[in-house]
């Protein structure tokens, strides 16, 4: 920097430097000439499509997203019916994918760091279980394991009718092939003590953990807070659940007609996308976990135990917050390839967001707006998920001095 | 570099200019130049567009395309298909990745007046219906209640489903897949307790099943479902050639002329049967087609009745019969405009 302006501070003094041979001058414009084409080509395809569009008599704009819907979706965790608008139907896809992206992250996770360990563990048994595990599951592609667990496993199973179930008789459990059947917890009057209690506990705990650290810190006295908040978070609500009377009854299932109603169902569609989605991404989340614990020297581990500390606390204080560093970056890829997978639902008849746009595409006829629309809030989804993780990462990540 | 920027300004622009033009142009002079009508088909419905044994593409939707290419061409096979999905039909038409959509396509208002498409006429009418298995007991729709459903996503099916499930009253659980095969496999696999779809789309689906008698189809028609082939607006032209090729099929049976006794027939005296072989007038020069045209769709893919009989009639698995789809002079609606 610091040269340059002397060069340009030299050329202005002497003036033998003309404006064409300024390096400073000449990168501006050759830049700001990059974007005024970039911004042309822009506007050509754009005024281009909508001129073609115009010219076809096909009907452009998003109006189409305040009319009536007109068809159902199977599945919806957001009040929908069909007479809501295209842009609740919109919403609706969107909530369902965000909903099987989330539970698929957090079973991802879980499992993928069982299964690294597991991989460096020293019981042959449990190490060669895990290699298989990743071995297998990574080297399919993902959209034949959907197809598995959707068409081999899930849809070979009864239906509830030749079950044998009774018509109208409670049921408490049936795994079938209209999905699986549990009671639903039906709160009433009363239980928001519950809910009350649950939020009370929980900010207890964290306020209990910031003061077992001072006092830690200060006196180095340990005190269990993981067991006091587990013990508090367990009895509490239940000692509010029985004085108050009980105010939570369960719903169950029961088979009437054709099919199995009431109680709380989880739909095959969502559970072989969740499950090929979580175990597919979890094998490369066991060899991201893998990776990060062996870049994590040896000299560490000799050097906690040189300390005094045992090999729980070692692998707990010492490996895991370097292995963090770098397992993170990695992992969120894996997050956000979890999500963008989450698209090929559509093969398998989960109403993810793909799917209910291409719903909307097809009865509307306004592919241009729709596909990108779709495409902005999949970006969206993948920025707002990397901006989080490298929040947390910045936030485990080695400070450096 | 600056010459680089610009260049690829300028051709960009040529790019997108060409691809204005290209969506304009004569549909019937890009086929001519490329030597084959591109048809877009469905992935496979028996009796309508199926690939047959010998791999080649059979149906009524396709014999249309068929009939389109001998009049163009005096060749009926050189057509080449497009198997496309519900959804992926009206995109593949407006792009101008194909020239004709023959693909059992319900025509409706805001398809035609809203995706830039014309429909060219109706080659088949149908309406919308039920199919179950026997064992549920049910021999009426309006026992459906509580039932869950298979139905192909982006269909005017989905549409009519939802307003009659409403209109009677009674709920249901729709299970929605993109592709025919997903469906027929998702209710096969009881996955589903009703399929729904075009009542002619039901027979030809039901053979495909593991047991195709234990199936039924429920005698409730729930909608109207005109279906015919499309092509892009704006062309009038072209236009005009598939909608008086279906025309020509349609005259020629009502005045007995068959791919048999056509040859025959080109020394009748009858004035009718003279303009429509082209011995008398020139009716297809206007429309850019040799006189001949007519004469080409019946000797190389029939008349309407018999392509009907052939792909889904008495004859065939499917064993369809006429019903709305006669003649108009046989009390049914298939009616076309004289050739004069």
């Amino acid at each position: 920097m610091a040269h340059q302006e002397g060069v340009s501070a030299g050329a202005d003094d002497s003036g033998r430097v003309s404006f064409m041979n300024d390096p400073k001058a000449r990168g501006l414009v050759f830049q700001a000439l990059l974007i005024i084409a970039v911004m042309a080509m822009v506007y050509i395809g754009v005024s281009n499509a909508v001129n073609n569009l115009a010219r076809a008599g096909i009907a452009s704009g998003f109006d189409f997203f305040g009319e009536r819907a007109g068809f159902d979706i199977g599945q919806s965790f957001i009040p929908y019916t069909n007479d809501s608008t295209y842009l609740r139907a919109f919403f609706v896809g969107l909530g369902n994918t965000l909903v099987v992206a989330a539970i698929g992250i957090f079973f991802a996770t879980v499992i993928g760091f069982i299964v690294g360990l597991a991989r460096l563990s020293k019981n042959y048994l449990v190490q060669k279980f895990a290699t298989v595990y990743v071995e297998t599951l990574r080297n399919i592609p993902l959209l034949l394991q959907l197809l598995f667990w959707y068409k081999a496993v899930l849809s070979i199973l009864p239906s509830p009718r030749a079950m044998g179930l009774e018509p109208g008789a409670n049921v408490a459990f049936s795994l079938n092939n209209r999905g699986l059947y549990l009671p639903r917890i039906v709160p009433e009057a009363g239980s928001s003590f519950i809910l009350f209690t649950l939020i009370a506990v929980l900010i207890f705990w964290f306020v209990l953990g910031r003061w077992a650290r001072k006092r830690q810190m200060a006196t180095g006295q340990q005190f269990p807070v993981f067991l006091t908040g587990l013990g508090l978070l367990i009895v509490l609500p239940l000692l509010v659940f029985f004085v108050t009377g009980m105010p939570v009854s369960l719903e169950y299932a029961t088979l009437q007609g054709f099919n199995m109603v009431d109680g709380w169902v989880i739909q095959p569609e969502f559970m072989a996308l969740l499950l090929g989605l979580s175990l597919y991404t979890a094998s490369f989340i066991a060899e991201i976990v893998r990776a990060g614990i062996l870049a994590v020297s040896h000299g560490q581990t000799e050097a906690a135990y040189a300390l005094g500390l045992r090999p729980n606390l070692t692998s707990r204080l010492v490996i895991v917050p370097q292995a963090m560093r770098v397992i993170i970056p990695p992992l969120t890829s894996q997050f956000l390839n979890l999500t963008k997978n989450s698209s090929l639902a559509v093969a398998i008849g989960y109403p993810d967001l793909v799917s209910v746009t291409g719903t909307v595409l097809n009865q509307t006829g306004q592919a241009v707006e729709v596909i990108s629309i779709t495409m902005l809030v999949y970006l969206t989804l993948s920025l707002l998920t990397s901006a989080f993780m490298n929040w947390f990462n910045s936030s485990v990540a080695l400070v450096e001095r | 570099m600056k010459n680089k920027i610009l260049s690829a300004v300028v051709g960009v622009a040529a790019v997108a200019g060409m691809g204005a033009s290209a969506a304009s142009a004569a549909t019937l002079d890009d086929v001519k130049a490329k030597g084959f009508v591109q048809c877009g088909v469905s992935t496979g419905l028996a009796g309508f567009s199926a690939p047959n044994d010998a791999g080649d593409w059979s149906g009524l939707d396709v014999d249309l395309c068929r009939g389109i290419a001998a009049a163009v061409f005096g060749d009926a096979k050189a057509v080449k298909f497009s198997p496309l999905s519900a959804k992926e039909r009206f995109t593949a038409l407006q792009s101008g990745e194909i020239d004709i959509l023959s693909r059992n396509t319900t025509w409706t208002m805001s398809r035609d007046t809203q995706l830039g498409l014309n429909f060219a006429g109706v080659n088949y009418y149908d309406g919308q219906g039920f199919m179950v298995r026997k064992s549920l007991g049910v021999n009426s729709a309006l026992q459906l209640s509580g039932a869950s459903v298979c139905v192909q996503t982006g269909t005017t099916t989905e549409l009519n489903l939802t307003d009659y499930f409403k209109a009677n009253d009674m709920t249901y659980n729709p299970v929605v897949f993109e592709k025919l095969e997903e469906v027929n496999a998702a209710y096969d696999a009881n996955r589903c307790d009703v399929y729904t779809t075009d009542q002619s789309g039901l027979y030809s689906i039901r053979l495909g099943l593991t047991a195709p008698d234990e199936h039924m189809v429920l005698p409730e028609v729930i909608s109207k479902e005109p279906l015919g082939p499309a092509v892009r607006q704006g062309d009038d032209q072209w236009f005009a050639v598939v909608k008086w090729v279906h025309y020509a099929m349609l005259n020629a049976e009502e005045m007995g002329i068959t791919s048999a006794n056509v040859d025959e027939m080109m020394n009748s005296t009858d004035p009718n049967v003279m303009r429509l072989l082209g011995k008398e007038g020139a009716f297809g020069e206007p429309i850019g087609l040799g006189n001949d045209w007519a004469y080409n769709v019946i000797k190389q893919v029939g008349n309407y009745g018999e392509v009907f009989e052939r792909n889904v009639g008495a004859s065939t698995p499917l064993a369809i019969g006429r019903g709305v789809n006669a003649l108009w002079s046989k009390g049914g609606l298939q009616y076309a405009p004289p050739i004069r």
